[in-house]
């Protein structure tokens, strides 16, 4: 029974160290970065402040994925150690379908955009 | 006719007494024999007084093993209706010749065509699966239940709600048409107008729920409840195997659920997301679908590489060859299982880049897939081989399943799948591996944990007439489809100009009769275990010599599984704890602390069924008090608070005393 209790002991000293809530100081600078980072793309819009659009949805992206990692690191409490490495395990797997299915799924359907559309350059047919 | 525009009314929607397919006297003979038998087995239960039973011991249990029953027997109800669905077809097709129309009209033939398939997957193989993991994995991992019981007996209940869903589409309205993944534009509003794509939508949807939740739900229980020692490296196969399943389900479920729902904003409001015209794309719901659909046949398949590899040990006496490749083969077919969907449409038109990646990958995937069996035959291999019926089934599957991955592979040249892509050289293929590897894992798996589950073998001889009708039958039923796909026949045909084609469609059906004996045989076999259970009985809860965990508790098992949580050493726990003489303890136990039944999961679920009947026939007072019906109940189930109660001390001494007489008893025997 001893060898049963302090493994729950342990489990639980590692559920609030790593993956239980986090400190107030973990969750203003969350807080706070997240609305720096919500904040610069609505400026770079409202402001007109790049001439060139696709340039700014770029870097508007760009905000966003740091912005997920923000979320994930101070709101989800993600880093390597908590619950053993599973959440991280479950992260990486997730990434990995996520990216599988949208770079396929982009791929996949371009190329029958080009092979297959009705209204197309017959040039593009490629008989090779 | 029900594809017509039809009449709106507030209260009823579109349903009306036309929606009653009066017209069809097949169907209406099956309406009054399903009457007839409901009240024959509502007027039993009521007259042995068993509603109490069935909803206190089971309708509302939390108990894993009570709810896995539960599931099998579900896969097993729907099994008949699916099978009912396929002989009507090999008696249609083989009818339809030299200008005879066959005995079902196009409307009736493309409604079975499409209820089999979505049955068979959704409401047979799925349920077959879910139940096995909920009974095996907590026992084999040392458990006393799942992680989270309500959950698990609500997801029973989805799952059961879908099932009812498309039964209740055969008597009231119809089922869709489309074949059994609703490709549009046919599943459209333009080209299917009735309700039949909404019952498969909705059916789908709320069974979707079922068996997403159960995929967490189990997923949690291996990674957070197994025995203290169990390593995942010391982890018994069918439990990995579970355990890749159920990643599978929770991460590619969901893909289903948006595809579903775009039909249904496309097919409800309007939207144009898979339409022909307004920038839809068709294309993309097929692109879609099979990123959902790929990985399901890996949910579908893997549960049972993890039965076939426990009875392969169990039954040849040798711990599994190559565990640790084991593991890495199954890892390896989840991944690459999210690489392949393509292979479904290479006719689609992607081009040559695109078909010839996903064609390669697909071969890569079945290099794993032969690692497995290289495994088992290995395991075999100077093993002290027992041919009991599980053993029978596994080898059976072996030499099916080899020929179904064969055909497979050739299925996954782009060239050769643009000459079959279509025809029934794919049906032959897919029930090949279906039927021979999930089917007959399935089977195995019954006639291995029966006596786990309720304390006493099945008969020996109606399960060996059942297997050899089966084996038989599915060689005699599907060859010909092989053979015919060369030919040229495509699926889902429902009369043929060809003569000469008659005669292997007339060995197909045959097959499918000697099936339809096998079938027969097993519940025959079920029947004479239950009534000679006294001969059968196995005191010893551990019948064939086993080697993982759930062998080492009595059969059936005490509600709380084991007294004492086992603690594990190595591979093969239980195998282990025999050869070392670890002692049973008696002594020393506590009272136990276990979840309480809810009527939660039942109650919810039924609802959901309604609300998914008022959405399907746009009665939309009713889908809206029923979903807030949903969300009402489930906020009250929140507000119930007798969650848990403690099985007290001297219950858990009486009953482990009763244990320990129990093999004494079987000790003295021996």
């Amino acid at each position: 029974m001893s060898a049963a209790h302090d493994e729950t002991a342990h489990h639980g000293h590692d559920d609030h160290g790593a993956a239980g809530h986090g400190s107030m100081r973990d969750y203003v600078i969350g807080f706070v970065l997240s609305v720096i980072l919500t904040a610069i793309p609505f400026w770079l819009v409202m402001g007109d402040v790049i001439a060139d659009k696709s340039l700014a949805a770029i870097i508007i992206v760009a905000f966003a994925a740091v912005q997920v990692v923000v979320h994930m690191v101070y709101f989800l409490h993600m880093n390597s150690k908590s619950e053993g490495g599973w959440t991280m395990m479950a992260l990486l797997f997730t990434i990995m379908v996520v990216v599988i299915c949208l770079a396929g799924v982009l791929w996949v359907m371009f190329h029958l955009a080009t092979n297959m559309m009705p209204i197309h350059d017959m040039s593009n047919m490629g008989m090779g | 006719m029900t594809s017509e525009p039809q009449a709106w009314s507030p209260i009823f929607g579109r349903l009306s007494l036309e929606s009653l397919p009066l017209h069809e006297p097949i169907v209406v003979a099956t309406f009054c024999a399903v009457v007839l038998g409901g009240i024959g087995l509502v007027g039993a239960l009521t007259y042995f007084r068993l509603w109490g039973y069935l909803w206190k011991e089971w309708f509302t249990t939390v108990d894993h093993k009570k709810i896995g029953i539960m599931y099998m027997i579900l896969g097993l109800i729907m099994f008949v209706r699916g099978f009912a669905d396929a002989i009507m077809m090999r008696l249609q097709q083989v009818m339809a010749f030299n200008g005879s129309e066959g005995y079902l009209n196009a409307h009736h033939y493309d409604q079975v065509f499409t209820a089999h398939g979505v049955i068979m997957i959704f409401f047979v193989a799925m349920p077959f699966v879910t139940g096995l993991m909920n009974y095996i994995v907590p026992l084999q991992i040392g458990a006393r239940d799942v992680s989270f019981p309500f959950l698990n007996n609500f997801s029973f209940w989805m799952t059961t709600s879908g099932a009812v869903l498309v039964m209740v589409s055969l008597f009231i309205g119809e089922f869709a048409q489309t074949g059994w993944l609703a490709y549009p534009p046919l599943s459209g509003l333009t080209h299917s107008p009735g309700v039949g794509v909404d019952y498969y939508i909705w059916a789908l949807q709320i069974a979707g729920v079922g068996t997403t939740l159960s995929g967490i739900n189990l997923i949690v229980t291996i990674v957070k409840m197994r025995a203290p020692g169990m390593t995942m490296m010391k982890m018994p196969v069918f439990t990995w195997t579970s355990l890749c399943t159920n990643v599978l389900i929770v991460a590619s479920f969901p893909v289903l659920t948006a595809v579903l729902a775009l039909l249904s904003l496309d097919r409800y409001v309007g939207t144009n997301f898979f339409t022909n015209d307004f920038g839809g794309s068709p294309m993309m719901y097929v692109n879609l679908i099979w990123i959902w659909g790929h990985p399901e046949v890996y949910i579908l398949i893997l549960p049972l590489f993890g039965v076939f590899s426990e009875i392969t040990s169990t039954f040849s006496g040798k711990r599994l060859f190559g565990y640790t490749s084991m593991v890495y083969a199954t890892v390896c077919i989840t991944v690459l299982s999210y690489l392949v969907w393509l292979h479904h449409f290479f006719t689609m038109g992607s081009g040559a880049s695109v078909n010839s990646f996903f064609g390669i990958t697909t071969m890569i995937i079945s290099i794993p897939t032969g690692a497995k069996l290289f495994n088992w035959l290995f395991t075999m291999y100077r093993g002290r081989i027992r041919y009991e019926l599980p053993m029978m089934w596994t080898v059976a599957f072996m030499l099916t399943f080899v020929v179904g991955g064969m055909t497979g592979v050739m299925l996954a040249v782009p060239p050769a799948d643009f000459v079959l892509h279509n025809s029934l050289f794919l049906i032959a293929h897919f029930h090949n591996v279906i039927i021979g590897g999930v089917v007959f894992g399935v089977f195995a798996a019954i006639n291995y944990w029966w006596p786990k589950a309720f304390g006493y073998k099945l008969n020996v001889f109606w399960g060996k007439v059942s297997f050899w009708f089966w084996v038989v039958g599915f060689w005699f039923a599907f060859m010909p489809l092989y053979v015919l796909g060369f030919m040229g026949v495509t699926r889902r045909m429902r009369v043929f100009d060809d003569p000469s084609l008659q005669i292997l469609f007339g060995i197909a059906a045959f097959g499918a009769v000697l099936i339809a004996c096998g079938i027969a045989a097993m519940f025959v076999q079920f029947g004479v275990s239950i009534m000679n259970r006294d001969k059968l009985r196995d005191e010893t809860g551990d019948p064939w010599n086993g080697r993982t965990l759930e062998w080492a508790t009595s059969s059936p098992p005490p509600d709380y599984n084991f007294a004492f949580t086992p603690v594990v050493h190595g591979l093969d726990a239980w195998e282990e704890m025999k050869r070392r003489d670890v002692p049973r303890p008696t002594s020393g136990f506590r009272a136990i602390h276990m979840p309480s039944s809810t009527w939660a999961g039942i109650v919810i679920a039924g609802i959901a069924t309604v609300c998914g009947f008022a959405l399907i026939w746009h009665i939309w007072w009713l889908a809206a008090l029923s979903f807030l019906g949903v969300i009402g109940t489930s906020i009250v189930h929140t507000f119930n608070y007798k969650r848990d109660f403690h099985i007290p001390v001297e219950e858990v001494v009486a009953t482990e005393a009763e244990r320990t007489r129990q093999l004494e008893a079987a000790g003295g025997a021996a």
